[in-house]
């Protein structure tokens, strides 16, 4: 820590221009129809977030008893939570899927999420750290509900129940095993409390604890069996929104469960068990049934499952390597996930879902978004020069160096898997002509999404050949985390 | 083997690399149809004139690794950016930037739909076939290697032939299913000895049962490439299907890359595991000769005769490579070369007819060579080629590869003479029906003989063969040393 505590004004700055984001976006939707301005407040707040944060990347300091920590490890991913929510705005456009009435409330309940995400970066205190997952999933469960309704349809107030239900029944096992936890240790801090567990790490109490614990992450990450949710949600819920829900709490459940794995070491076998068994299933499961589909979303669903899957085999080590590849992963795979779905949203012209054939003939009605659904798509798949490829391959670095060789060759055998329904995608968008009756016209694209596109292209493959940056900052202040 | 001090000057090898990606950005810029043509085909030739500098100053008397580049990459994870060749390296990024000029000249005309695309597809190709031979980090050959599979495969299935849809995916996910078991090796490797960089990781002492599962795992990947027989049922969809341009590109290239990954990984790498398991390769290799010859005999499609040919091509390479004796490897490394460009000069040859007669059919082009009496001389020369006639370049290389196969043991050679037999019956079948026809040909009065543009793009391969042919010492010499290396190293672990 350094001797000259910063100012807390300074060191939570990100925070105060996010929360006055929020502010504004309040008012605004006191008024009538300002959906362009609550847009634009909106793309404001996050680049003033993201600047912010570049403004004191150096800054260290522990705020309010304790409670919240600023430090590299936070900065870096409260810039990427930042970039994901200016992502996930610009994909959302003029919300032609939402209510007509509600839209400006939509961005800030979206705003009011991403605050909740920006916190969960640096809370270190058990307390803090629910409160803002609560925060963070509140407001998606009304995102969810907030799609147009379509004639003797609601399957956006079936999808939003589904997601609150599970949400909160994982928030229910999760407070269940913190309960564990304060219990072994006698303190929420979570620094203080990682050195409490270490002398009875390999009891059964203190592993069923975490474990415990872990299962919200497991939920919001889509790890099977707490799945169940993920392809309705993602089909039921409107376009922007799943945008949102497959991209953001999956890399806020991979940055918690490192704050609770970190705690364990390899030799906790148990635990990594666990871990191996969940990635197992949660690989094979999303891979088979991700074959059948042919809603886009939901077949983007499935394949959620399948990353989940990969991103455990991170959490199997128990160790530095393995967490960094997982953190590393989460954050490739959000821009990814982005890419796909700024296609599906400009590709589908009333925001109603998207078959794969509706991709058909795609590279001649727009060759930047098929550009875009390609290297997404591809990154997915984990071929290189693009981030999937070089985060399962630093995942499956740190597999194998625990010797969990079942585990990798497993793995490689579902990328195999997989990439016959990305194809299928890659298929629909570049080698087939659309049937005759079908939409053909070419699609027109703002400015802003071109930059949009353009910016994620960069960042799946900068991402993937240029990682030492992020790796590094990363891999040096996991320290923070670990006893 | 270490890594010798980065040369100093120009990276040479960088810019052969990253130029035609940087021509592929501005190809984008350039209006469709002929600016792009005209810019992809001033791009290639300068790359490939710039390229024939890596012989001014190469040293063909040592196996080190030349031209090396060397800056830190990712040191996290240990990766380093290595770039350099040795004499086996060299001829094949030769023949990369040098081949690829006349993959422009050859869809010259044969693609007008979306021109810019397939420039910036077959660039990024160049881009990715040179890092492949150049790489000396592991991760950063993968990189290479794997990323060719998405242009390559929208070359098959956007510009491709009726089936190219099928032809593409399968491509696709048999090329991947190979090499996903290569990256599980080059961790197992890393973590074995900590390194990725590939002259380090040659040469060192692992037991065998580790040495075999490495080899297990890089033969797969590399003989699906190749392809070996029992993994070969890719490449006549692929090729057939694919454009011109993406036929030569697969033959002269991409198969190489197979071949070339047994002699710069399998034999140096893990060479106790080599000699335990070359009889089977050895004999998998001739099964590919007479089968490949075989399927080609038995084919009414030209470039199906020319893709099974290539089959057994390569299996004459594998042969030479797995003998392990100087003779056989040096010319299994010469048939590589020969294949490249003979198989490249056929299916151009093969593009040019079916340009205009819009079938590959044999017997719906029988006689053609009466109205075009310049391509039947071309054709001619280029079947002689295929079937080893002495002269040409492959004689050399199969006499080689023969020869060491004599040496390993003589069933294997007696084995491996039928399939030459046989490429002489449908090289001479194929040269029968074109050139001369039968007693009633199909109408071909209409069909003009082949322009200057083509004579153009032919000539340099019939040189080539003729030169190989007639003088090889040139390129056998450049190859020897860095043979004559990794036979060593093998004769080292021999226990």
């Amino acid at each position: 820590m350094p001797d000259a505590q910063p100012s807390v004004f300074f060191a939570f700055l990100p925070e105060w221009i996010m929360l006055a984001g929020v502010l504004v976006l309040f008012v605004l939707t006191l008024g009538g129809d300002r959906v362009r301005a609550a847009r634009w407040v909106s793309v404001a707040t996050g680049a003033g977030v993201a600047l912010a944060v570049l403004a004191t990347f150096r800054v260290e300091a522990v705020l309010f008893d304790d409670a919240y920590r600023v430090d590299a490890f936070s900065q870096w991913l409260k810039l990427v939570f930042a970039l994901g929510y200016i992502g996930c705005v610009l994909i959302g456009k003029n919300l032609k899927d939402i209510r007509g009435d509600v839209r400006p409330e939509y961005f800030f309940l979206l705003a009011t999420s991403v605050t909740g995400f920006l916190l969960l970066a640096g809370s270190v205190d058990l307390i803090t750290l629910v409160v803002a997952l609560e925060l963070s999933s509140f407001p998606l469960f009304i995102l969810i509900a907030m799609r147009r309704e379509t004639t003797a349809q609601r399957s956006q107030m079936e999808s939003a129940v589904k997601y609150m239900m599970f949400g909160i029944a994982a928030s229910g096992i999760m407070l269940f095993g913190m309960g564990y936890l304060y219990g072994l240790t006698g303190t929420t801090s979570l620094p203080l409390l990682v050195e409490r567990l270490q002398p009875v790490l390999h009891t059964p109490l203190a592993v069923a604890g975490i474990t415990l614990t872990l299962a919200a992450f497991f939920y919001k990450l889509a790890v099977f069996p707490f799945h169940f949710w993920t392809p309705d949600v993602y089909q039921g819920a409107s376009n922007e929104t799943t945008a949102i829900i497959g991209s953001l709490p999956k890399l806020a459940s991979v940055l918690l469960m490192l704050r609770f794995a970190g705690a364990a070491d390899p030799g906790v076998h148990t635990l990594a068990a666990v871990f191996a068994v969940l990635a197992v299933g949660s690989m094979f499961y999303g891979n088979l049934l991700a074959l059948a589909q042919t809603d886009f979303k939901r077949l983007l669903g499935f394949s959620a499952i399948a990353h989940a899957g990969y991103t455990l085999i991170g959490l199997v080590a128990l160790e530095e390597t393995g967490f960094t590849a997982a953190l590393y992963y989460a954050t490739g795979y959000l821009f990814m996930i982005l890419a796909c779905f700024t296609v599906i949203t400009r590709v589908s012209r009333d925001g109603s879902n998207l078959a794969i054939t509706d991709l058909a003939g795609l590279h001649k009605r727009s060759p930047l978004l098929a550009a875009t659904l390609l290297v997404g798509v591809f990154s997915l798949a984990g071929i290189p020069p693009f981030v999937g490829f070089m985060g399962k391959f630093s995942l499956l670095t740190a597999g194998l160096q625990q010797g969990f060789l079942w585990l990798v060759l497993l793995a490689v055998l579902n990328t195999v898997i997989a990439v016959y329904y990305y194809l299928r995608v890659v298929h629909a968008a570049f080698f087939t002509d659309p049937p005759e009756d079908a939409d053909t016209a070419p699609i027109p694209l703002d400015p802003a999404t071109v930059v949009l596109c353009l910016a994620l292209i960069a960042a799946i493959t900068g991402l993937g050949l240029i990682p030492g940056p992020f790796l590094e900052t990363v891999n040096a202040s996991l320290s923070s985390i670990r006893p | 083997m270490n890594l010798p001090e980065p040369s100093a000057g120009l990276p040479i090898l960088s810019i052969l690399i990253f130029a035609p990606l940087v021509a592929a950005a501005v190809a984008l810029l350039l209006p469709a149809g002929r600016a792009v043509r005209w810019w992809a085909l001033l791009a290639t030739s300068a790359i490939g004139l710039f390229s024939l500098s890596l012989l001014f100053g190469f040293d063909a008397s040592t196996a080190e690794f030349q031209y090396v580049e060397q800056r830190a990459w990712i040191p996290l994870l240990g990766m380093e950016y290595a770039l350099g060749i040795d004499g086996i390296s060299l001829l094949l990024v030769l023949l990369t930037t040098l081949i690829t000029p006349f993959c422009v000249l050859a869809s010259w005309t044969a693609v007008t739909l979306r021109t810019r695309e397939f420039m910036v597809c077959m660039l990024i190709m160049q881009t990715a076939m040179t890092g492949v031979f150049t790489a000396l980090d592991f991760v950063l050959f993968f990189i290479f290697w794997e990323s060719m599979l998405i242009p390559m495969s929208i070359l098959i299935g956007v510009w491709g032939g009726s089936g190219r849809v099928y032809a593409a995916i399968k491509f696709f996910i048999y090329t991947m299913a190979g090499s996903v078991l290569l990256i599980v090796a080059i961790i197992a490797l890393r973590l074995e000895t900590g390194t990725f960089s590939i002259p380090a990781l040659m040469d060192q002492p692992y037991d065998l049962g580790f040495q075999l599962w490495i080899f297990g795992a890089f033969f797969i990947s590399f003989a699906i490439k190749v392809p070996m027989f029992p993994f070969h049922t890719w490449l006549p969809h692929a090729h057939v299907q694919a454009p011109t341009a993406g036929s030569v590109l697969l033959a002269s290239i991409l198969l190489k890359m197979g071949t070339y990954g047994f002699l710069r990984f399998c034999l140096p790498i893990t060479p106790l595991a080599t000699l335990e398991l070359a009889p089977f390769v050895l004999w998998l290799s001739i099964i590919a000769i007479i089968y490949g010859g075989l399927a080609a005999l038995a084919q009414s499609d030209l470039k199906k005769i020319v893709a099974y040919s290539s089959v057994g091509h390569m299996g004459f390479a594998t042969l030479g490579i797995f003998s392990l004796v100087q003779n056989g490897t040096v010319g299994g490394a010469l048939v590589m070369i020969n294949h490249g460009v003979t198989t490249g000069a056929l299916f151009i040859a093969v593009g040019i007819l079916y340009e205009r007669l819009h079938t590959r059919d044999l017997s719906k082009s029988a006689g053609v060579g009466k109205h075009m009496p310049v391509f039947a001389f071309f054709l001619g020369m280029f079947c002689l080629s295929s079937l080893a006639f002495p002269g040409t370049n492959s004689f050399i290389g199969e006499f080689l590869v023969l020869g060491g196969a004599f040496e390993v043991s003589l069933a294997l050679a007696v084995a491996a003479v039928p399939g030459v037999v046989i490429a002489a019956a449908y090289n001479l079948r194929i040269l029968q029906r074109v050139a001369y026809g039968g007693t009633n040909n199909p109408d071909h009065s209409a069909v003009a003989d082949i322009g200057l543009r083509e004579i153009c793009l032919l000539t340099p391969f019939l040189v080539f063969i003729l030169w190989i042919g007639l003088q090889p010492a040139p390129f056998i010499g450049i190859m020897e040393a860095s043979i004559e290396n990794i036979l060593e190293i093998i004769s080292r672990a021999q226990p």
